[in-house]
């Protein structure tokens, strides 16, 4: 075995590239409390302060502190940067995506008029030899999809009731493996890419020169990333030897990544079992210090807090804000029941005390009732001191992707290095049972946008009737939405191709189309009002429903109450049905997601008046969720409405935004005092906690 | 259709007498241990001041529920009430306690385990010279919260428009039947937050050896809208609402005075 590797346990992990396997042969559980963690070291506070410093002033200026006008951004587009240049001995993890600290870099593939309307936003004007460039010689992805999209693509995008299409930005939500450059080093990466471009097939099919193209150039791309880290004075075409080394091979990856693509959401990965190895190792042999190893973890962090896009106002207006999704998945268990905890699961939430709070990276726990107690306990305490981790169902997840799955932006799901997603925004359901009720009409344009079906009649809504209407509509809308996808899709590959982080996957990688739905409980609720109170509609001079009167009551979404719950089961399931009846680009396979975390505005902004009694423009709500305060009878009936949607048909995540004020959570004083407490002088201090005994273990 | 008419033959169906409820919590945190299911009773004798709900004080309102439906309701989350259990709340419980024994003996009766129950409580409904009427109730309560609203008579009277005899004499049957019971004492600025009147309260209390704890709830304001909205005046109009930070003290002057009035016993 090379030297990188002594005194790890080999298997097929050696022989190929499996880095699953090297974590399950030897990473180390760990079950025990916070209490081995180390503090900031000087250093950290004195780079943070610094750092902290340029995001005061970024703010100051608008959001943007500096922005890249003429150098095209790719992997080796920039020479080496440091957040502070009279000190870069003080970082122990470097990279930046610039030659300077949050200096947003010129990303043109996408399409060049996006990113000089983002130039615009903040003040800037881009070269007018790269708009040249990109308008007349190369190719944006943004022309490619607008070159090939139909009249009736264009009208639904307009009309919002497809909304957020990846056609002129990065689409993301695809997550390399990038521990494998710290467990192999490129070199390894590279003869393993060769290997897969020589075993392709000897005829020339479209689909096989395709694969060929895309392997070299994955090829070429890790070429560049091995030569970017030169820039840094790291070679890094053999596998990491350290904590330190495993680290900043990982982040290089990374950062190469993010230098190339602008995505929506660009996601870490799950990498804390896998960095806990090395620092086993390494605390064993009296490499480094527990301080150092956080030193470490914090520097890491602290470089994933920095990644900055340049994007548009419509894009902020869609997310609300600058997000990057920087999301990296921590903790979970694994399919043998140990769990994949690791001092180093500790180590990245402890950044959050070390550094404080931030919304970047999005660190994510993956929930389980079995994690260690200890784990959950600092989680908690974590979550009230900082409200800044994120928690999902490992439980539910572990079932469909194993225990080497990561989350890309805030629920997506995928095997890490062997599945990727097509990233396809959401159609707006709620805006589609409008079309159903007029016809294919568009209630705010008045344009007949959608196929001319008949539109409901009279003046009461007959939810048989309306039923099939909408069945009809959405079968249309899913036809239109899946083939806009499949464009974006390919001309996504085709000019703006995701070359590093699709050289961190496996040849055969299994591909995800993703879609996505809003508006759900809108819909469940109309739904329900027209089958149990009576509706009825509204119609403008043309004869266009543009507001309904609802008469009587009608059970709403998110009161567990199986009446509505039921509808809103169905309409995922039947929309996921309507999707899976078209052809996918590259046979990927469709799933749906309910996740609208705060876009949900901009589609209620562009939708008319609903049966459930919601007007024009209001919001809907965010993703899963019950209408705002629709829901009367209590978290745990809302949650339950929301936990009945099939996941089966969901798969790429159901969300459910949930506030609640600290008091509600319980009782903060001590209630309870028991027999001895009350003989003792210091009532102050009792406290026992009264259980029911009978019911522990039910 | 199928589930209305279902839940309609459930409420006419019912073996057990019907509820008259105000609403359900479905996220009960802080009326009994762990995650409970609340059920707010409609209907309240007592007229307190500082009444949060003043919604379910009419009698006659509220809508009817099966101690079916309510099973039910808890059944398909027990998941979330492991560690908690049901709580009836209101309103005042008392007021139905068929209802509520019916209620409570089918948590306790539950095929796949028994539920741990809560009764919170002023007392006020309680009938002394009917004691039976709450025997079965009381012998399905796994513990009780008793809110005693004021230590002093006069003083109860002017803050509730009641007075205070019944319940004393339903604290006295709760500790005559060692029901444990939790003592919940709103502390209003102005009425209920001097040291006198929190010992006061700590001697009324000590005969009561069930008492297995003390909650002192500061006074906040949170209800006043549901008067604007329901055009009652509001009695303690301009009363701020208590400092949290005195909490502690006062609870020490209770806990105090009790362990001294037992010492003397």
């Amino acid at each position: 075995m090379q030297e990188a590797w002594e005194g790890f346990e080999g298997g097929t992990w050696t022989d190929e590239v499996d880095v699953r396997d090297f974590i399950q042969r030897n990473y180390t559980p760990y079950e025990g409390d916070e209490s081995f963690l180390a503090g900031p070291t000087q250093r950290t506070k004195d780079l943070w302060d610094y750092v902290m410093g340029l995001l005061t002033k970024e703010r100051e200026k608008g959001g943007c502190l500096d922005m890249d006008t003429k150098v095209v951004t790719g992997i080796v587009s920039h020479p080496a940067g440091y957040i502070d240049n009279e000190h870069p001995e003080r970082e122990t993890i470097v990279g930046l995506q610039t030659d300077k600290p949050l200096k947003r870099a010129l990303h043109v593939n996408g399409g060049i008029r996006i990113s000089m309307q983002a130039a615009q936003q903040h003040g800037y004007k881009i070269d007018d030899d790269v708009v040249e460039n990109y308008t007349f010689r190369r190719k944006t992805h943004n022309q490619g999809v607008f070159d090939v999209y139909t009249p009736e693509m264009r009208a639904c995008r307009s009309s919002h009731i497809i909304t957020g299409l990846p056609d002129g930005y990065g689409r993301g939500r695809i997550i390399g493996d990038y521990r494998r450059v710290a467990l192999y080093g490129v070199d390894y990466l590279i003869k393993d890419k060769e290997a897969q471009k020589a075993s392709t097939p000897k005829v020339m099919t479209e689909e096989n020169i395709r694969d060929r193209e895309e392997l070299q150039e994955q090829i070429r791309a890790l070429g560049e990333l091995k030569m970017m880290a030169d820039f840094y004075g790291y070679d890094i075409s053999g596998p990491a030897k350290n904590t330190q080394e495993a680290i900043q091979w990982m982040y290089f990856a990374y950062l190469a990544a993010v230098k190339e693509q602008n995505g929506a959401a660009m996601s870490m990965g799950r990498t804390s079992t896998f960095i806990d190895i090395y620092a086993e190792r390494d605390l064993a042999r009296g490499t480094f210090t527990e301080e150092q190893i956080q030193e470490f973890v914090d520097h890491f962090i602290m470089k994933l807090r920095m990644v900055k896009f340049a994007r548009t106002p419509e894009y902020q207006n869609l997310f609300s804000g600058d997000p990057q999704w920087v999301t990296e998945s921590i903790g979970g268990m694994g399919v043998d029941g140990r769990t994949l905890v690791t001092k180093t699961a500790f180590r990245y939430l402890h950044t959050l005390e070390n550094m404080g709070t931030s919304p970047e990276p999005n660190l994510t726990v993956l929930w389980s009732k079995n994690l260690p107690q200890a784990f959950k306990e600092f989680c908690a305490k974590t979550s009230i001191a900082s409200s800044s981790i994120q928690y999902e169902n490992d439980d539910l997840m572990r079932v469909y992707h194993g225990d080497d799955y990561a989350i890309a932006c805030c629920v997506s799901s995928m095997r890490i290095g062997k599945e990727m997603q097509f990233f396809g925004a959401r159609a707006n359901l709620a805006k589609c049972l409008l079309y159903a009720l007029n016809g294919g009409v568009d209630e705010i344009s008045k344009k007949q946008i959608g196929p001319k079906y008949r539109a409901v009649e009279g003046d009461t809504l007959d939810y048989d009737d309306v039923v099939s209407k909408f069945n009809d509509m959405m079968q249309w809308l899913a036809g239109v939405y899946v083939n806009a996808l499949n464009i974006i899709h390919y001309m996504h590959d085709k000019y703006c191709y995701e070359r590093i982080q699709m050289a961190l996957h496996d040849k055969h990688v299994h591909r995800w189309f993703a879609t996505g739905i809003a508006g759900l409980s809108v819909v469940a609720d109309s739904l329900s009002a027209i089958k149990y109170a009576k509706v009825h509609p509204v119609r403008d001079e043309q004869g266009v429903i543009v507001d309904f009167e609802v008469e009587g009551e009608f059970p709403k979404y998110g009161n567990d109450d199986d009446r509505v719950d039921k509808i809103a089961h169905d309409v995922v399931h039947q929309f996921m049905e309507y999707i899976r009846m078209n052809d996918t680009y590259r046979n990927s396979v469709p799933t749906t997601s309910v996740l609208t975390i705060t876009s949900n505005v901009v589609y209620g902004k562009n939708t008319g008046a609903t049966p459930d009694g919601r007007k024009k423009g209001v919001p809907f709500a965010p993703g899963a969720n019950p209408m705002h305060r629709r829901d009367t009878h209590g978290a745990i009936a809302s949650l339950s409405s929301v936990s009945k949607l099939p996941f089966r048909d969901a798969q790429d995540g159901i969300s459910n935004t949930f506030s609640i004020i600290p008091g509600a959570l319980g009782k903060e004083d001590q209630v309870f005092f028991g027999d001895i407490d009350l003989d003792s002088l210091d009532f102050s201090t009792a406290e026992i906690s009264v259980e029911n005994p009978d019911c522990a273990e039910c | 259709m199928a589930k209305v008419e279902l839940e309609a033959q459930v409420e006419d169906q019912s073996q057990f007498p019907l509820g008259r409820v105000h609403s359900i919590e479905t996220m009960g945190t802080v009326d009994g241990p762990g995650t409970r299911l609340v059920v707010f009773v409609q209907g309240c004798p007592m007229r307190c001041a500082y009444c949060h709900n003043p919604d379910t004080w009419a009698l006659q309102a509220g809508t009817p529920v099966s101690v079916e439906h309510i099973m039910g309701t808890f059944e398909s989350n027990w998941q979330f009430y492991r560690n908690g259990g049901i709580t009836v709340s209101g309103g005042e419980p008392l007021l139905q306690p068929e209802f509520v024994a019916a209620l409570f003996g089918q948590a306790h009766a539950r095929p796949a385990g028994r539920v741990h129950t809560c009764l919170d409580t002023c007392g006020y409904a309680y009938t002394p010279d009917s004691p039976e009427r709450f025997d079965a109730l009381l012998r399905a309560a796994d513990l009780v919260l008793l809110d005693i609203k004021h230590a002093d008579s006069e003083g109860h009277r002017a803050l509730t428009e009641r007075s205070m005899d019944r319940i004393l004499a339903f604290g006295d049957e709760l500790a005559r039947r060692n029901i444990k019971t939790v003592i919940r004492h709103v502390v209003v600025p102005g009425y209920t937050d001097s040291v006198e009147e929190c010992e006061k309260l700590g001697r009324l209390i000590a005969p009561w050896h069930n008492v297995v704890g003390l909650e002192m709830l500061p006074y906040h304001t949170m209800g006043v809208v549901k008067y604007e909205q329901l055009g009652i005046p509001y009695k303690l109009e301009g009363v701020p609402q208590m400092d949290k930070g005195r909490i502690p003290e006062l609870r020490a002057a209770v806990l105090r005075a009790m362990k001294g009035a037992r010492a003397s016993e």
